[in-house]
């Protein structure tokens, strides 16, 4: 019998941390992720780690980043509108090369919006989110086991690149239950390991600095292309994707986490009728799996994205298509979701 | 030959990037004095904030951040936390501390993190160019009251150290200046408590130190020292605000 438990998608997110060493959590109540926080508030005082409810979604992510520098694998989560707050700290952290895992697990908007699953967030977590030019490894999980799987990733990422990783999932997501295998896999990077670039104090070496201030002239664009090098690393080595159905396929449905779970109803149904449709599903939306999306331009007369926001992500799909192949767009917003039926009934027409 | 008086190993040989006048080159110094003097260079980790003194990590020799606008005290908080062993410390200005960042502080008293804070009470904003800060004076002239801080439109200044004093939190707190030799010396006991405080795991210190701007507040440096003296100290009275170390 496979050794599985029951899980809601935010506890499998909690456990997925503690699993990856996660040493400091700092959280702030909000809906629909306060599930993160209650379980490592419970978890993090049973394994003696950091767990503070910060005053604020801003100091929250200021003490991941205090955590970060000194050298602890560190961790925030929140909602949408938290998120939002959040921003600032993720472009410091960025600026100062310090890893960190932020979960986003999105709620409806603009401003207060709802308190149910949305993907509204995509823009703002795939092209950097804060001020500065500047990108994060985004994970979009898909099904509670992902939850647990792509967070406890993330630490090993955050450390690889130094550089903060978000996990982009929504209320769905975090408030539903699944059967979790959880695995005693050792992170990657063991947590212990020594980071030769943390501010523990200077004994016996040289005072170190971390800072993201370059006043002198031509630092800071300097410093800019250092990054861009991690940038294009990310791009190179740290693509993921699904896929399903690609080989016969006449039209492709691309669509991540909760919508991809749609995606995989409508195909089922439209293959169910005859019409050969299959299915692309980013893991990593950013760097987005774009080579995916061009290696099928000719082969596939149409490529679908389902979304639960007005259109962001066909937005990267588009890019990749590069005018080679059409694009549609089917999504609701506001927590909207899609529908299988009006999904299916898409696809004939554009077929047709 | 005796040796008289030498550079602390906590402050490194670097020119001075101030203004003339500015407090915040006497208030460096005296932080890396008490470093050394408590053996702790080696165990410390300083966090600096936005504003004038950002250049701070320029000129102390051990482990130095910065943090953005206002979050020195949640950065200290998330250093300390994990390394509760060694001794960390922010560097913060008025606007930093007591606008932009007001909940940050208000919590970090109130968590009563084992930290010390040197926060250095100007009165303006230096580094943008002497806008009001929230601990400008009633009346007193800057670059976005130019008729003077009228409390109508513009608040009081406000006693952020007292209002600390009110959290149970907060242990030692006290507010200090060093517009003179006199000043400066009970500065310097201040800091030194403030940090002893903390090695001795007595938890939250903060030593607000009255400071001169002449370039913000538009006189010259004596009368900056002055100003302090006749106009500062009235509305904020130097110093112990509370002192829970025999605790």
């Amino acid at each position: 019998m496979e050794d599985r438990i029951l899980m809601k998608g935010n506890h499998a997110v909690g456990e997925g941390a503690i699993r990856a060493g996660c040493q400091a959590y700092f959280g702030y109540p909000i809906t629909p992720q306060n599930e993160i926080t209650a379980y490592m508030a419970k978890r993090m005082l049973e394994e003696e780690r950091v767990f503070i409810q910060a005053e604020s979604e801003i100091a929250a992510i200021n003490m991941v980043f205090g955590a970060s520098l000194a050298g602890a694998r560190a961790m925030t989560s929140s909602s949408s509108p938290g998120i939002s707050l959040k921003q600032e700290g993720i472009s410091y952290m960025v600026g100062c090369e310090l890893p960190g895992v932020i979960v986003n697990i999105q709620r409806g908007g603009p401003g207060l919006g709802n308190i149910s699953g949305a993907q509204g967030d995509y823009f703002q977590a795939t092209r950097g989110g804060g001020h500065g030019d500047y990108y994060l490894i985004v994970l979009a999980p898909a099904s509670v086991q992902e939850m647990f799987d792509l967070t406890r990733e993330a630490f090993d990422l955050a450390d690889k690149y130094r550089n903060p990783v978000i996990i982009l999932a929504d209320g769905i997501l975090g408030q539903m239950l699944e059967p979790v295998r959880i695995e005693k896999k050792k992170p990657v990077l063991s947590f212990t390991t020594k980071k030769e670039w943390i501010l523990d104090g200077c004994k016996g070496r040289e005072p170190r600095m971390i800072r993201s201030l370059l006043m002198e002239e031509g630092v800071l664009e300097e410093h800019n292309w250092k990054l861009n090098k991690k940038y294009e690393k990310m791009k190179t080595s740290e693509v993921r994707v699904e896929t399903d159905n690609l080989e016969d396929a006449e039209l492709a449905l691309v669509g991540y986490g909760t919508s991809a779970r749609i995606c995989n109803e409508a195909m089922k149904a439209a293959r169910r009728k005859g019409i050969r449709v299959g299915l692309i599903r980013p893991i990593t939306l950013w760097p987005f799996p774009e080579k995916v999306i061009a290696e099928n331009v000719r082969k596939l007369k149409a490529f679908l994205a389902i979304e639960m926001s007005l259109g962001q992500m066909v937005e990267d799909v588009r890019l990749a298509a590069n005018g080679k192949c059409p694009v549609y767009f089917y999504g609701k917003p506001g927590s909207g979701i899609p529908e299988v039926n009006v999904i299916v009934d898409r696809i004939e027409k554009i077929l047709k | 030959m005796k040796k008289l008086f030498s550079r602390p190993e906590s402050l490194r040989a670097k020119g001075n990037l101030y203004c003339p006048g500015c407090g915040h080159g006497i208030v460096h110094r005296l932080i890396a004095e008490v470093i050394d003097e408590l053996g702790i260079r080696e165990k410390t980790i300083g966090v600096a904030p936005v504003g004038c003194a950002v250049f701070a990590y320029d000129y102390w020799n051990f482990d130095v951040t910065e943090a953005a606008h206002g979050r020195p005290p949640a950065v200290a908080t998330g250093i300390k936390r994990v390394f509760p062993d060694r001794i960390v410390f922010t560097y913060q200005g008025d606007g930093d501390l007591a606008a932009i960042g007001t909940a940050e502080t208000v919590h970090v008293a109130n968590r009563g993190e084992n930290i010390t804070i040197i926060f250095v009470n100007n009165g303006v904003y230096g580094m943008t160019g002497g806008q009001m800060a929230p601990t400008t004076l009633i009346a007193q002239k800057t670059a976005t009251t130019p008729l003077g801080r009228d409390p109508k439109i513009a608040g009081y200044p406000i006693k952020i150290s007292e209002a600390l004093g009110q959290l149970e939190g907060s242990v030692y707190i006290e507010r200090v200046a060093v517009n003179s030799a006199k000043n400066t010396i009970k500065a310097k006991r201040a800091i030194k408590k403030a940090f002893q405080t903390q090695i001795d795991n007595k938890g939250f210190s903060l030593v607000e130190v009255l400071s001169m701007c002449p370039t913000g507040w538009e006189i010259s440096p004596v009368e900056a020292l002055k100003w302090i003296e006749e106009k500062m100290v009235r509305t904020f009275p130097l110093g112990v605000i509370k002192d829970k170390t025999y605790l």
